[in-house]
């Protein structure tokens, strides 16, 4: 579902080109979930946002499905994470001015893939019945990663990409919203790439990547 | 000391990550510092002017004896008093005209003249021996010889066929009058024996009383600390600090912003300061010390800038002075110290007004504090609330103000509440209507769109406050010269009857005018006028003779009349009364006012009303011959003629032929009619340029705020990128958003306008001037305006925007990531 060949990417710090990506390869099955492990630097963030098109590769490509995302135009790649990625971040990124309840449809409704009976099943198994009418200042940090993750998957993505969405939590609740995570995932089939820092996280998906100096190691 | 330094320089580094920032704080005390001390220093050029004028040989500003009921009284008196150890001085004062201009002619006893009158120009010894004997000097200002087209040493000849004395420049002199010896004065203005009013010296020891001298027939008028002139120009100015003001609190918005976003931004590293040892009180003072030194470059940029705006809008505050009050004011700007020192003090005082409540917020910060979650929903509400609970009350203000308040200050005071109350109410108001926009929002984006809007209100309401202001003003002013334009043509076009204008050089000439018009059959009518000069209830009054013809029953406006008033005219014992007059004397249609004449006083019935807009002076119409009657020296200048328009361009050369009269000597009414609109319009452009100014003010500020917000929603904007909004969508919506608020903003700004109008036409207008216009609307101006607050809000917003939709995904990736 996912292949990535010969992926590089370089940026300039204070004048220096920084090598972060050196040609990495990188393949995901429909509905396989992979932990992408590496120390800091070693270029995972960055993998994981050349894959879902937020910034672009300086060499090699990176296919979903049948769809070339190096090749993509800037309206191509958002069109791409509108329709068939999912994302999640550490630091949750929901819309502060947004209730809860609008936070959760408000990708699948700009993606014009409402799913009225798919938004429930979310909610009631995020547990966030009660929180629908609360802002995001309102909610605790397993909460709102709980609404980023209902946000991510209300398009019943092909991928979802996660870029340590446990960091800010605290162990117990970190594995609590993993735990959520996998059985959607499971339910809805998609492929599941996530960075993350923690071993033991690590262990509980299919598989473990992990890359070092840029390359995959 | 050195750690001091270090500090400040820890906290100058910010400016040098953030230099857009830096640059708005600049601008915003630049703009703050430089129309208020441009307005400061055009009133105080005007003070000076008014100081000058009201010494000249014992104005205002010197204690005097007049007579209560004449204009003049014997010189009988004057010994009398000095006999009794009086130490007063005599002075004779009247007008004549020379080359067909009129002037104050000033006659003084130079001997009695007290030393102590005010910073008066004082005549030398030597200069005083050919001052008084034969032939004697005329002195003048340097103004006024140019204005006569005349030499120093020349003797031009008055209307009367009398010539004066030699003139001499006097520099400190005042404009517009001519000093002579009192002799001279009462031979020139054919009062022989008689005075003014006798200006009163220090007393050496015990006075005599008044009443044991001379009774009844003089009283004592106290000296004035303000003059005539200062309390009729009073609005003028008040009108001009306002504007000033304004300009001022809307760079203070700027700075608050600016420095509000600095703190927040600089809250780790000051954090960090403390952490490392500084102390609070270090820490504090290296922050207050960065701000003043910041305050003082850009109050010295600030006043190079009020420099250059005084500069540029003197000539025209000169004219509109001179136009509305007939003030003289040099066109020349000069600067005290004071002015560049209070300019400084401002901005420093302005700069931390805006900073006080980030600098109290540093104080009170602990080392420790972590980060709060930003409950904006909790706080918008209580801010929301607070808001409009204040703004209820400076509305109340302004109903008592309105209620109670007779004086000018008061007028401005409802001026100035309104609109505070109006601005401290405009968030709320646009809370409603996004709240509105919200419930009713269809799709998520629509829903984004009016959610965010309310969120960020709280970063642009001062920003909007300020174009809110802005624009008020424009629509109010705009509304006011609008309607008080319409009317003045239209009044004019009424009082402008004749249809050419003569101005002899002299009686004699006027006498041959009128018999060669006599004999042409191209003339209609002959229409003489006249003018002279009087005081009632101790206010300068003019008497303007009019003639009895149809066209003036026709034509001439009137406010209000009694039954059959221009027959009641004719006999010459009643008289029409302007407007303003009637207000200052409280003096209504039907009543009874006593003119003082040189034959005694002359009992007016008040026949009719009349609009005199424009005259600083009181004025009351009366039957010309009347007028020739009860004051014979009035000089028989003036004609007017009715002439078929194609005659017009044929008469008015055979004139100037005939008589060898300039283009200021005779005149078409078109001519005059083009002449008293220009000068209409040139009184207003400073109130123009001044709207200009403000709303251009106003612009920055949104921009400023605009830009600082830019940069701190790149969080709130970088998840809707990353789920798929295109980077030119997000900036279209960005863009959208700021019109719509700006939009809201405007649509209150034109009935708050209108309200401003309405006070200004109804309250400070009457207060300041006497006279009352009718007030207009004009849809397509307040279109207009609310189109251009729009364009200013575009281009506002245009730079933010285009910023957002060319950023590198780089820029909007680094709010995701936690690392490279």
């Amino acid at each position: 579902m996912l292949s990535i060949r010969n992926l590089s990417k370089t940026f300039s710090s204070a004048g220096e080109p920084v090598h972060v990506l050196r040609g990495v390869d990188l393949d995901l099955k429909a509905g396989e979930r992979v932990a992408l492990t590496g120390e800091s630097g070693s270029g995972k963030s960055t993998l994981l946002h050349l894959v879902a098109g937020l910034d672009a590769a300086d060499g090699g490509t990176i296919r979903l499905d049948d769809t070339e995302v190096t090749k993509l135009s800037d309206a191509g790649r958002a069109q791409l994470r509108r329709d068939r990625i999912g994302l999640v971040f550490q630091q949750f990124n929901l819309i502060p001015s947004l209730s809860v309840a609008d936070n959760l449809a408000f990708q699948a409704r700009i993606a014009g893939r409402h799913d009225a009976a798919w938004s429930r099943e979310l909610i009631e198994r995020l547990g966030l019945g009660s929180l629908l009418k609360r802002y995001p200042e309102q909610l605790s940090g397993g909460q709102q990663q709980r609404v980023a993750i209902g946000r991510a998957l209300a398009t019943r993505p092909s991928l979802l990409l996660a870029d340590e969405p446990t960091g800010n939590l605290d162990e117990s609740t970190a594995e609590d919203v993993l735990a959520l995570t996998r059985d959607l995932v499971i339910r809805t089939g998609c492929g599941f790439l996530m960075v993350t820092h923690s071993l033991h996280l690590a262990a509980t998906l299919d598989r473990q990547v992990t890359l070092h100096a840029g390359r995959i190691a | 000391m050195k750690r001091a330094l270090w500090i400040l320089a820890v906290l100058l580094s910010h400016w040098r990550r953030h230099k857009m920032q830096f640059a708005t704080l600049l601008i915003g005390l630049i703009a703050a510092t430089a129309l208020w001390s441009g307005v400061q220093a055009i009133n105080q050029q005007a003070r000076n002017a008014y100081d000058r004028a009201a010494a000249t040989f014992g104005g205002t500003r010197t204690a005097m004896l007049v007579a209560p009921d004449t204009a003049t009284f014997s010189q009988d008196l004057f010994v009398k008093l000095r006999r009794a150890g009086w130490p007063v001085s005599p002075m004779l004062e009247g007008r004549v005209q020379i080359n067909g201009r009129a002037v104050r002619l000033l006659g003084i006893e130079p001997v009695t003249l007290p030393a102590d009158v005010g910073n008066a120009p004082r005549l030398g010894a030597s200069d005083l021996g050919s001052f008084v004997a034969a032939p004697g000097q005329t002195l003048v200002a340097q103004e006024t010889l140019a204005d006569l087209q005349e030499q120093q040493g020349a003797a031009p000849a008055i209307s009367s066929g009398a010539k004066l004395p030699p003139l001499r420049v006097l520099p400190q002199l005042v404009p517009d009058v001519l000093v002579v010896d009192i002799g001279v004065a009462q031979r020139l203005l054919n009062k022989p024996d008689q005075v003014s009013r006798l200006l009163i010296g220090k007393p050496r020891g015990k006075l005599a009383p008044l009443a044991s001298v001379v009774g009844e027939q003089l009283q004592r008028v106290e000296p004035n600390a303000e003059t005539e002139l200062e309390r009729l120009t009073d609005s003028f100015h008040l009108n001009l600090t306002a504007f000033g003001l304004l300009s001022f609190f809307v760079g203070l918005f700027i700075v608050n912003s600016a420095v509000g976003l600095a703190f927040e931004q600089r809250l780790p590293m000051l954090r960090t300061l403390r952490a490392c040892g500084a102390s609070a009180r270090l820490v504090n003072t290296a922050l207050v010390v960065e701000l003043v030194a910041l305050a003082l470059i850009a109050g010295l940029i600030g006043l190079a800038c009020g420099y250059f705006i005084a500069a540029a809008l003197l000539p025209d505050v000169a004219a509109s002075l001179r136009g509305l009050y007939g003030a003289q004011i040099p066109g020349q700007l000069s600067l005290r110290p004071e002015w560049w020192l209070a300019g400084i003090g401002i901005s420093i005082a302005g700069a931390l007004v805006a900073a006080a409540t980030s600098l109290i917020k540093a104080i009170r910060m602990p080392v420790l504090a972590t980060a709060q979650p930003h409950a904006w929903q909790q706080r918008q509400r209580r801010w929301l609330i607070l808001q409009s609970g204040a703004a209820c009350a400076v509305f109340a203000v302004a109903l008592l103000l309105l209620h109670y308040g007779q004086s000018l200050i008061a007028g401005f005071g409802v001026l100035a509440a309104l609109m505070l109350g109006a601005a401290l109410i405009l968030p709320a108001f646009l809370e409603i209507l996004l709240l509105a926009g919200q419930r009713f929002a269809r799709g998520p984006l629509a829903l984004w769109f009016w959610a965010d809007s309310r969120q960020q209100l709280s970063g642009l309401s001062l920003a909007l406050m300020a174009l809110l202001l802005a624009l008020a003003v424009n629509v109010g002013v705009s509304t006011m010269v609008e309607t008080f334009s319409r009317t003045f043509i239209g009044w004019l076009n009424g009082r402008l009857a004749a249809d050419v204008y003569i101005s002899a050089s002299d009686n004699a000439q006027g006498v041959a005018i009128r018999s060669w018009l006599k004999e042409r059959s191209d003339v209609q009518a002959i229409l003489s006028g006249g003018r002279a000069e009087t005081q009632v209830q101790g206010q300068p009054v003019e008497l303007l003779g009019l003639p009895d013809h149809p066209l003036y029953r026709e034509r001439w406006p009137l406010l209000e009349a009694a039954p059959r008033a221009w027959t009641l005219l004719v006999p010459g014992n009643a008289a029409f009364i302007s407007e303003q007059l009637s207000r200052r004397l409280n003096v209504r249609v039907g009543d009874v006012i006593d003119v003082p004449a040189p034959g005694g006083s002359w009992e007016l019935d008040i026949a009719g009303i009349y609009a005199d807009y424009g005259n600083p002076k009181g004025q009351l119409a009366v039957n010309v011959a009347a007028l020739i009657r009860q004051f014979p020296q009035t000089p028989q200048t003036r004609i007017g003629l009715i002439v078929a328009k194609q005659n017009i361009p044929g008469l008015i050369a055979a004139l100037q032929k005939q008589f060898a009269l300039d283009d200021r000597s005779v005149a078409d009414q078109a001519t005059v009619k083009a002449e008293s609109i220009r000068i209409f319009n040139r009184t207003f452009a400073v109130t123009s340029a001044l709207n200009a100014f403000t709303l251009g003010v106003a612009g920055i500020a949104l921009l400023t705020s605009l830009l600082t917000l830019a940069n701190s929603r790149l969080p709130q904007l970088a998840p809707l990128w990353a789920i798929g909004i295109t980077r030119p969508r997000l900036a279209a919506i960005e863009l959208t958003k700021t019109l719509s608020v700006a939009l809201f903003t405007s649509l209150l700004a034109v009935p708050l306008g209108l309200l401003v109008a309405w006070c200004l036409i109804a309250i400070v207008n009457v207060k300041a001037f006497g006279w009352r216009l009718p007030f207009h609307v004009f849809p397509l101006q307040l279109v207009g305006l609310v189109a251009v607050a729009l364009v200013a809000s575009l281009l506002a917003a245009l730079l933010p925007m285009i910023r957002l939709a060319r950023m590198q995904p780089a820029n909007l990736v680094k709010v995701f990531a936690n690392e490279r």
